[in-house]
């Protein structure tokens, strides 16, 4: 019943003296600023407490079950190497506080600079921060960076963003200060649609926002809508979700990115439902000043030794309050941290082979899938480690018909997109085995037989 | 000039087990590998034949190569240099830095919820789903409120949504309000939580009792006024006695009460925020509900509300219709989104462990000790270190550096000579309102024994300041690095790698002392 006092080290002897060294009768009497009528009388209504091998049972019992999984759209189901785990169970690194004492956070913070530098490296970017909550949200704060840079209220944001990703930009807005234009994909090949957006460009336009790999897997190719931002003094924010893309994309500070932000999950961090995962946030330079989010940077102690610090922290909210470039404070440290051990032990090749094996796991799933009648591949551009597959049926009873089978069998888009209502956008990582695609490709054959077939 | 070798021998010399590490950039080479991926099963195409080469990369410039071995022998050395919970007493003021239960984290590790893709079908996580959904349950009992979401990543991000809906509650009823009141012991978060949301700040003093009272609020609450945020047990660990009062004033003008529940440790079973007339109060799972901090995060700061707010959470929120559970992603008035997917589900699941393990009683207890803890401290050490409020406190309690002034020892000093006892400091000069603060916070899973080890070393810093003050100027000096310079890092940025200036991991004794520091100094050296 009381094994909750295992984290609770007060003996009754400890209590007795305590209280006597503070000078008062009771615990109670600790509380007596607190108005008599609103301390409770009577204990929370919470189940009684369990004693660790019943809360085991208890979760253990709760869990979901395993299925093969096509599944992605933001958070992908990649191979964590077992030192991942293990260096992040150091108490050392979870139990500490954010770094504000360097000396005692010299591996936290030393860590961090070495996250940042891969992620310039990653992106092709010259500064990193230290991480944001996830991708949508690091989308919303490079795009409220964008408008502190410009002074500009007009968002074109392309509509294969990720769907949620511009959802959260939404919220971030004020409609009432700043205006987000969508704009349309191409029908045919899925990619963002560059002549709509070049009409769009004008002296009131802050940024233009593409996803790449965007939400329906197909690599952008964007390097002339920065130009044409550029021209009109608008900045161009990349965003991404798949982050394993760039062990072969071409980094978007290559192509004339002035902000690069994305989601990290795919670096070593569990899909765990949703969270935490790992904003990542890059930009140049000479915006430093108009980032959001810590900053670790190089010094030297007293004694001439390199050490690590947070720095130019007059942006933040502890420093500057009111005036902050951002609220963020806690940020997902932890997660940079599993991506930088991630990235270590995968380096220069194992990124480069993992991102060419998921290009060719979906290469070979959209072979397979392309000679099943009802199927189609929707669109011509080329595409990373997920597609939309078209199929002639109610994707919903297809994917039914392929859970039951223990296989969640893609995503269905018409919740996304309306037009996209026979659609599934189907994910790919190294992952599933050729069998699992085989048995994938061979039980939506099924489906799309027993499934009468829908007039288009 | 020394031989690489030498400098070797020298860097084992000097370090002893505080080891020397590279940058994980400065060590490795061409075609060692720390990986081991899936075999290949399908056939094998270059990139160049599916996607167009100006699309592709040449190759990940600057990457490492390292083995595994290297990978592990790095990041641990690197966590030798860290000090956590685990290595032992952290009083950092308004951090609630509680002992990490070590079973929470097994079970977050369970591979029905860490491999939980988070679009798979609602009826295959049920489990997940009722689980969200009892920790909204357990939070809102806890705080007294009526929904919670669960979504907020952290504190702020907390504040933020908490903002939003109320900028969303007025605008539905065509109203602008532009004003949030803030008092001068706030977090930074609320004044910049206010900002980004589209508000003007606008600062309250606290009394000479250090809280918020009701006449000062009555006087600023206005029509233009959208909330108060109050932090309660405020940062200066004071409970704010007035707050009933105040939750009248503000609700009759048509305001709301947000209140920061960072210092929730201290009030659980003993009293509901929600009782005291709060609307909104986010919590913070990584301090009050024992989710480690990380090194800075992940957390998740869960936001309470009173009913009238219910309509404008974000979505998605979960709804229990019989024994099932559902996303509900139709709420006309919602203020949308505020991340991808529902929330830190792994954090979650951790502080349901903690609630689950601790029961009722648990927290309440929890609560006490945390108070009992901090009361203890402050008594045995006010007569060392200067008290500015000198009357109990509820979880936490700020000193100053007054009675070492005379010394010209400074809060940055004390907090620094700590570190060579084997102490994290507390939180220095927060709340800004106080002078050279130094804000502890012991927590309740603290013993007494440790309680005592602290205090006599904060009373052996107290008479070393007085008898040999160039001690803690110095110090740190048993640590992996001794006081840096942050003026330098912050004048002349170096935020990555970038290849250059290879050789200062070597120890160089001679090179000519660095500049001033502005906020601690160099001491003597």
């Amino acid at each position: 019943m009381e094994d909750y006092l295992r984290y609770l080290p007060h003996t009754k002897e400890d209590v007795r003296e305590m209280l006597e060294a503070i000078g008062t009768k009771s615990v109670e009497n600790l509380f007596e600023a607190i108005p008599k009528k609103f301390r409770l009388s009577k204990p929370l209504n919470l189940p009684q407490p369990l004693s660790e091998p019943d809360l085991i049972r208890h979760l253990e019992g709760i869990q979901s079950q395993p299925y093969i999984s096509f599944l992605g759209g933001g958070a992908y189901h990649h191979f964590i190497p077992a030192v991942v785990s293990h260096l992040i169970s150091r108490s050392e690194f979870y139990t500490a506080y954010t770094p504000y004492q360097p000396e005692v956070s010299q591996g936290t913070l030393q860590a961090i600079f070495e996250y940042q530098t891969l992620m310039c490296q990653l992106t092709g970017m010259e500064v990193s921060n230290a991480s944001m909550y996830d991708g949508a949200s690091s989308l919303a704060e490079a795009v409220l960076m964008a408008q502190r840079i410009t002074g500009r209220k007009k968002i074109l944001l392309s509509q294969s963003v990720h769907p949620e990703y511009r959802k959260v930009i939404q919220t971030y807005i004020d409609p009432d200060e700043q205006e987000i234009v969508l704009i349309p994909y191409l029908k045919g090949k899925g990619r963002t649609d560059e002549k709509a957006m070049v009409q769009c460009l004008g002296q009131d336009v802050g940024a233009v926002v593409v996803q790449n790999p965007n939400f329906f897997g197909v690599i952008e190719d964007f390097k002339n809508m920065g130009e044409k931002v550029h021209q009109t003094g608008g900045l161009l924010i990349v965003c991404f979700s798949e982050a394993v893309a760039y062990g072969i994309l071409r980094p978007p500070g290559e192509c004339g990115a002035d902000i690069v932000v994305g989601e990290g999950q795919s670096f070593g961090i569990p899909v765990s439902f949703g969270g935490p995962y790992l904003g990542i946030f890059t930009t140049n330079e000479k915006y430093i000043r108009n980032m959001p989010g810590r900053l670790v940077g190089e010094t030297v102690d007293l004694e001439g030794k390199r050490g690590f610090v947070l720095t130019l922290a007059t942006r933040e909210q502890h420093i500057r309050r009111e005036k902050a470039t951002s609220n963020i404070c806690t940020n997902e440290g932890l997660c940079a941290l599993m991506a930088t051990i991630f990235l270590s032990c995968l380096g220069k090749e194992g990124l480069r082979e993992l991102a060419l094996m998921n290009l060719n796991k979906a290469e070979y799933a959209k072979k397979v899938v392309s000679g099943i009648r009802g199927c189609k591949i929707a669109f011509s551009a080329p595409t990373f480690n997920e597609f939309i597959l078209k199929v002639d049926g109610d994707p919903e009873k297809v994917l039914e018909k392929l859970k039951e089978k223990r296989i969640l069998g893609g995503l269905s888009m018409e919740k996304f997109y309306p037009e996209l209502n026979h659609h599934l956008l189907v994910t790919v990582t190294e992952m599933n085995t050729k069998e699992e695609i085989d048995q994938w490709a061979e039980e939506l054959e099924k489906a799309l037989k027993s499934n009468s077939p829908i007039v288009t | 000039m020394t031989t690489h070798k030498e400098n070797i021998v020298k860097k084992i010399n000097d370090t002893g087990l505080i080891q020397d590490e590279p940058l994980i950039f400065e060590q490795g080479g061409e075609g060692r590998r720390g990986y081991s991926l899936p075999k290949w099963d399908v056939q094998k195409v270059e990139a160049k034949q599916v996607i167009p080469s100006h699309l592709l990369r040449k190759e990940l410039t600057g990457f490492p190569q390292l083995s595994e071995v290297d990978v592990v022998r790095h990041f641990t050395r690197l966590s030798q240099w860290n000090y956590g919970v685990d290595n032992g007493f952290y009083p950092l003021g308004s951090c609630t830095m509680k002992y990490n239960p070590k079973v929470n984290e097994e079970v977050a590790k369970i591979r029905g919820f860490a491999q939980v893709h988070p679009y798979s079908p609602q009826e295959i996580c049920q489990g997940i789903l009722k689980l969200m959904y009892e920790l909204e349950n357990y939070l809102a009992e806890i705080t007294g409120m009526d929904d919670v979401t669960l979504q907020p990543a952290a504190g702020a991000h907390g504040e933020l949504a908490g903002l939003m809906i109320i900028r969303a509650y007025f605008r539905d009823r065509g109203e602008r309000r532009s004003k949030i009141l803030v008092p001068d012991t706030a977090h930074g978060t609320n004044c910049s939580s206010s900002t980004v949301a589209s508000f003007r700040m606008v600062g309250i003093k606290s009394n000479e009792k250090g809280i918020l009272s009701a006449k000062q609020v009555d006087e600023q609450m206005d029509d233009q006024v959208a909330a108060i945020m109050v932090t309660n047990p405020n940062t200066l660990g004071l409970f704010e006695e007035e707050l009933g009062e105040i939750a009248r004033i503000v609700h009759q003008r048509g305001g709301f009460v947000y209140c920061d529940g960072a210092n929730l440790n201290a009030l659980m079973g003993i009293v509901k925020l929600g009782d005291l007339g709060v609307d909104m109060v986010h919590l913070n799972l990584h301090k009050t509900f024992s989710t480690p901090h990380g090194g800075g995060g992940p957390g998740a700061g869960p936001l309470a509300v009173k009913k009238e707010l219910t309509p404008f959470l974000p979505v998605p929120v979960i709804e229990k219709a019989g024994e099932t559970y559902r996303f509900n992603f139709d709420l006309p008035k919602s203020i949308g989104k505020i991340r991808a997917f529902y929330g830190n589900f792994g954090v979650m699941l951790k502080s349901y462990a903690y609630i689950l393990s601790m029961g009722a009683e648990g927290l309440k207890k929890v609560s006490e000790m945390a108070v009992l803890n901090a009361n203890y401290l402050m008594k045995r050490l006010k007569d060392y270190y200067h008290l500015p409020y000198d009357w109990p406190c509820m979880h936490e309690c700020v000193f100053t550096d007054r009675n070492q002034e005379k010394y010209h020892i400074n809060t940055l000093d004390i907090a620094k000579r700590l570190i060579d006892y084997g102490f994290h400091p507390p939180t220095v000069y927060f709340p800004l309102v106080v002078k050279g603060a130094l804000m502890m916070e012991p927590t309740e899973t603290e013993s007494k024994e440790g309680l005592d080890r602290f205090i006599e070393t904060m009373i052996t810093i107290a008479k070393e300041a007085e008898e040999n003050p160039d001690l803690l100027r110095e110090a740190p000096s048993r640590v992996k690095v001794r006081r840096l310079d942050e003026v330098l890092a912050a004048r002349k940025p170096k935020l990555r790698w970038t290849g250059k200036n290879p050789n200062n991991q070597i120890p160089n004794r001679n090179s000519p002392s660095p500049p001033l520091n502005l906020r601690g100094g160099w001491g003597a050296l």
